[in-house]
């Protein structure tokens, strides 16, 4: 057993020289550099990510009683619409973004993307769109016809926080896709000539896959949206049956785009597990070309599967037939993933520190909302469960348990890079148990309430469900508490933190071949490959290997 | 003496089975089923549920048995083994989902043509399935030379559309309530009654949004949406009284807008007609009139003192004659 030979050979030119250091009052310009992006992306997502939390909990306080005693039942349902509408556009597909931006150049030895000023454009459209979103409720006329919006209802109420709304999506939507081009392009033309396609770490096929994903799909819920907004303002009648349109149209063209949304939520995500674990496993990650091509499989497959949102809404049983077999298909490149990660862990040298705690609670996490989803792909199960607390149960699993523990987990794993010093680790893992505990006590009791016959999206419920209820709204304060230690410590470790070197974690992918923070333009001169992204436990012929600091390719690695 | 860990294997395998086996069937999750359509799809759920429990015990139970079988001892600085992959291993790992997933897909198309027929014929031929019919405006009609669409619903009984149900009920779905008529009596409620064992045929729509038709006790939910008529059959097997809930955002108060379904004897609910078109009656003179003075107190009395809980065997007791 060998230690990777990383500290003897690699050499790392770059020492404080004319490549210089950002300066803190660059991240709040129109800056070009990918890093810069990339972290103006993670703090944005961050900050509207609790202010979707605290969405949530106002909703789950109201939920506390089955009467309506907290807010009003209009508020309480423009609560539900803002915190879903958030918590998908404006925290988890940017972060995945923010990732992306800041890892693909990184990771392929580039010292940029493909489109820079593009880069810049796509990230800046977001703070004022979801400041538009946000300010819908300040002015008292927020939508409410839950994040899916489905006409008639949302052509009948607020109308003017229906029209922002739409306004907000298409600008959000156009940022993501702006992204996706780039993330495509980029990861295609300009990896360092000895990165090959299968020497490319896992996240950057993941990338790929969602960027994929982004491009096709996206435009058809902007056309969607567009339908909509001319019913809303011109008096067409696209969706709205009194004038002969039909609502189910709307149906397909809203869910076309937002199950692919969802897997642009979560493949991100998955790429990023895949880098953590196998690092903090000292071992090769287990099936590299099974887990590169599953990214794709999930994206391909996550194209026709849309309709599995509709099985009550009065289409064709062939229709219901067809999407329940290609939903239950996405089942198995799923799998493939998880028991590839699991394998990759078995017989490791695991440490467990917090970004491999929360890789850990992603994997056990969003098996259970895998699972759940499996089971809503059956039709004659999914039309008793269709729009209950088991769909809501199922849909946090895989957002919270999946994304957003896999952000978390990517954020460890990633700050001392970003931020040049290590984040505190004991109070990660206070961070890591508070965010367990709650998110299970918060989630869990919902399997149940939707199979016992509690529907969603309302303010008011039958009074059997109180108990149940309850946990479910002291887990969701527990997640609230969770967000504070999180928050003081990436604060206080950015400022004060122990200075974390180039390479704290010992790993091979090129990010990890420069300085912490990078300098600006990443590397010095370009990397040459020496080892695959994930040869940990391999023995290199380590005297084959030099070491040159000038315009020679340098950043070599055993 | 130590145990070989394929014997460790083996027992693990077996318990999780057995574990599964045993939860799949008695998760009490769901609430009663009341008609052998929800005994179906709960027979469905009950199999995935066991194989559900299976995973996740799998892969629960791995995660924290690597977590600490595999954690890091202190001052150990190596790596783990550089084991890349493991191709027979991989195959069976996306072969047994797959047969899972197959098995789950056949398994599901089965209940699902099963649907409210208890016996699925041999296709009859002709138009299958219940039609959803597109009831646009008069502006409309002129705008579309297209005949109307026809889109399937509930396979319920698709084989036997041409047999003419027991019932016809109309539902109306609409900011927040439910409207049942019953065209043969004429009669129409807040409640929807249904006789036991008589299947019934259901025309539905909605007024102003998109609302939907759900009882839990029967696993059945329909989506109920204006401009368009869905059909649906039904047939109770279980008298009790059921909660009917709408399932699809129709507004703020859409958490309220929920109400019964009776299911009863036939005669029972010929009662309920009978009092319907009672109560209905403008003129309360002319609607005691209906009931003919030849009738015996107790007989004229029924319907009135029933709702108040009184039978007449109980008033025979007190008051015999």
């Amino acid at each position: 057993m060998t230690e990777t030979q990383v500290e003897k050979t690699a050499d790392i030119p770059v020492q404080g020289n004319e490549h210089g250091e950002r300066k803190w009052t660059d991240f709040f310009t129109f800056c070009t550099d990918h890093k810069v992006i990339g972290i103006q992306y993670l703090v944005t997502s961050f900050i509207f990510y609790c202010i979707g939390g605290v969405l949530a909990d106002l909703v789950r306080t109201e939920l506390r009683t089955p009467d309506v005693d907290f807010v009003t039942p209009e508020v309480y349902n423009s609560l539900f619409t803002l915190h879903a509408t958030i918590m998908i556009f404006l925290w988890i597909v940017p972060a995945g973004g923010g990732f992306a931006n800041y890892l693909i150049p990184l990771m392929i030895g580039a010292k940029d993307m493909a489109f820079p000023r593009l880069n810049a454009v796509a990230f800046w459209m977001i703070p004022p769109a979801g400041l538009l979103l946000i300010a819908s409720l300040a002015v008292g006329d927020a939508p409410d016809a839950g994040w899916t919006s489905y006409p008639p209802l949302s052509l009948m109420t607020g109308q003017v926080g229906q029209g922002i709304w739409i306004m907000s999506l298409l600008v959000l939507g156009t940022s993501s896709i702006l992204g996706a081009i780039n993330f495509l392009v980029t990861i295609l033309k300009m990896r360092v000539p000895s990165m090959g396609i299968y020497q490319m770490p896992l996240f950057c096929w993941a990338m790929m896959a969602t960027s994929l994903l982004a491009l096709l799909s996206t435009p058809v819920l902007a056309a969607g949206l567009i339908l909509l907004s001319f019913d809303l303002v011109a008096g067409t009648a696209f969706f709205n049956p009194t004038g002969g349109g039909d609502p189910v149209v709307y149906q397909h063209m809203f869910w076309f785009y937002s199950h692919p949304a969802v897997y642009i939520m979560i493949l991100p995500f998955f790429g990023g597990i895949s880098e953590v674990i196998p690092i903090h496993s000292r071992k090769p990650v287990f099936g590299y070309k099974a887990i590169a091509f599953s990214s794709l499989a999930i994206s391909f497959l996550g194209l026709i599967v849309w309709a599995h949102h509709m099985f009550t809404s009065g289409v064709p049983s062939w229709l219901r037939m067809f999407f329940m077999i290609t939903t239950m298909i996405i089942a198995v490149p799923t799998g493939i993933k998880i028991f590839g990660w699991l394998a990759t862990m078995w017989g490791g040298k695991i440490r467990l520190n917090s970004a491999m705690l929360f890789a850990i609670g992603f994997v056990g996490t969003f098996v259970i909302g895998g699972i759940s989803g499996v089971m809503l792909a059956a039709v004659p199960f999914d039309i008793h469960v269709h729009d209950t607390y088991f769909v809501v149960a199922h849909l946090h699993y895989v957002l919270f348990g999946g994304s957003v523990l896999g952000i978390f987990s990517c954020i460890y794993h990633w700050f001392p890079k970003m931020t040049g010093r290590m984040i505190n680790e004991f109070w990660g893992k206070v961070h890591f148990i508070l965010t367990i505990v709650g998110l299970n006590m918060t989630f869990l009791p919902m399997h149940k309430l939707g199979l016992m016959g509690m529907n969603r999206r309302i303010a008011q419920y039958d009074p059997q469900f109180t108990s149940l209820n309850q946990i479910c709204t002291y887990g969701s304060y527990i997640l609230a508490i969770s967000t504070f230690p999180f928050i003081f410590n990436a604060i206080w470790s950015w400022v004060k933190g122990p200075k974390a070197g180039d390479n704290p974690w010992n790993a091979l992918t090129l990010e990890w071949m420069t300085t912490s923070p990078p300098a600006i333009e990443n590397f010095e001169g370009t990397p040459v490959l020496q080892t695959g992204p994930y040869d940990y436990g391999v023995h290199y012929g380590s005297d084959e290997v030099t070491v040159v600091n000038t315009e020679q390719p340098v950043a070599v690695n055993t | 003496m130590k145990i070989p860990s394929s014997i460790w294997t083996l027992l693990i395998g077996i318990s999780l089975t057995l574990v599964s086996l045993w939860y799949g069937q008695n998760h009490s999750l769901l609430p009663v089923a009341a008609s052998d359509s929800a005994t179906l799809v709960d027979g469905l759920f009950n199999t995935m549920m066991t194989i559900s429990t299976g995973i996740f015990l799998i892969v629960e139970g791995g995660l924290i048995y690597c977590a600490f079988r595999y954690r890091r001892r202190q001052g150990d600085n190596s790596d783990g083994p550089a084991i890349e992959g493991n191709v027979p291993l991989e195959i069976l790992w996306t072969a047994i989902p797959a047969i899972i997933v197959i098995g789950l897909s056949v398994y599901s198309f089965d209940v699902y043509t099963a649907l409210g027929s208890i016996n699925p014929h041999a296709d009859h031929g002709g138009e299958s399935h219940q039609s959803m019919r597109m009831s646009g405006s008069a502006m409309a009609a002129t705008l579309s030379d297209k005949p109307q669409q026809v889109a399937s619903v509930m396979e319920m009984q698709s084989e036997e559309v041409e047999k003419e149900p027991d019932m016809v009920v109309d539902i109306t779905g609409m900011q927040y309530a439910w409207i049942f008529s019953y065209p043969e009596s004429g009669v129409s409620s807040g409640e929807l009654h249904l006789p036991i064992g008589k299947e019934t045929k259901i025309s539905m729509t909605a007024t102003d949004v998109i609302h939907a038709f759900w009882v839990p006790e029967f696993r059945f939910k329909q989506d109920a949406i204006p401009g368009r008529q869905s059909e649906f059959r039904i047939t109770p097997k279980s008298e009790g009284d059921y909660a009917l809930i709408c399932a699809e955002l129709c507004g703020p108060y859409h958490g309220a807008m929920r109400t019964n379904v009776v299911v009863e004897s036939q005669e029972s609910f010929d009662n309920w007609i009978q009092e319907q078109l009672l109560a209905s009656k403008d003129d309360l003179n002319q609607a005691i009139a209906i009931n003919p003075v030849d009738k015996s107190a107790d007989d004229f009395l029924a319907p009135y003192t029933k709702e108040m809980g009184i039978h007449s065997e109980l008033l025979n007791q007190i008051h015999p004659h």
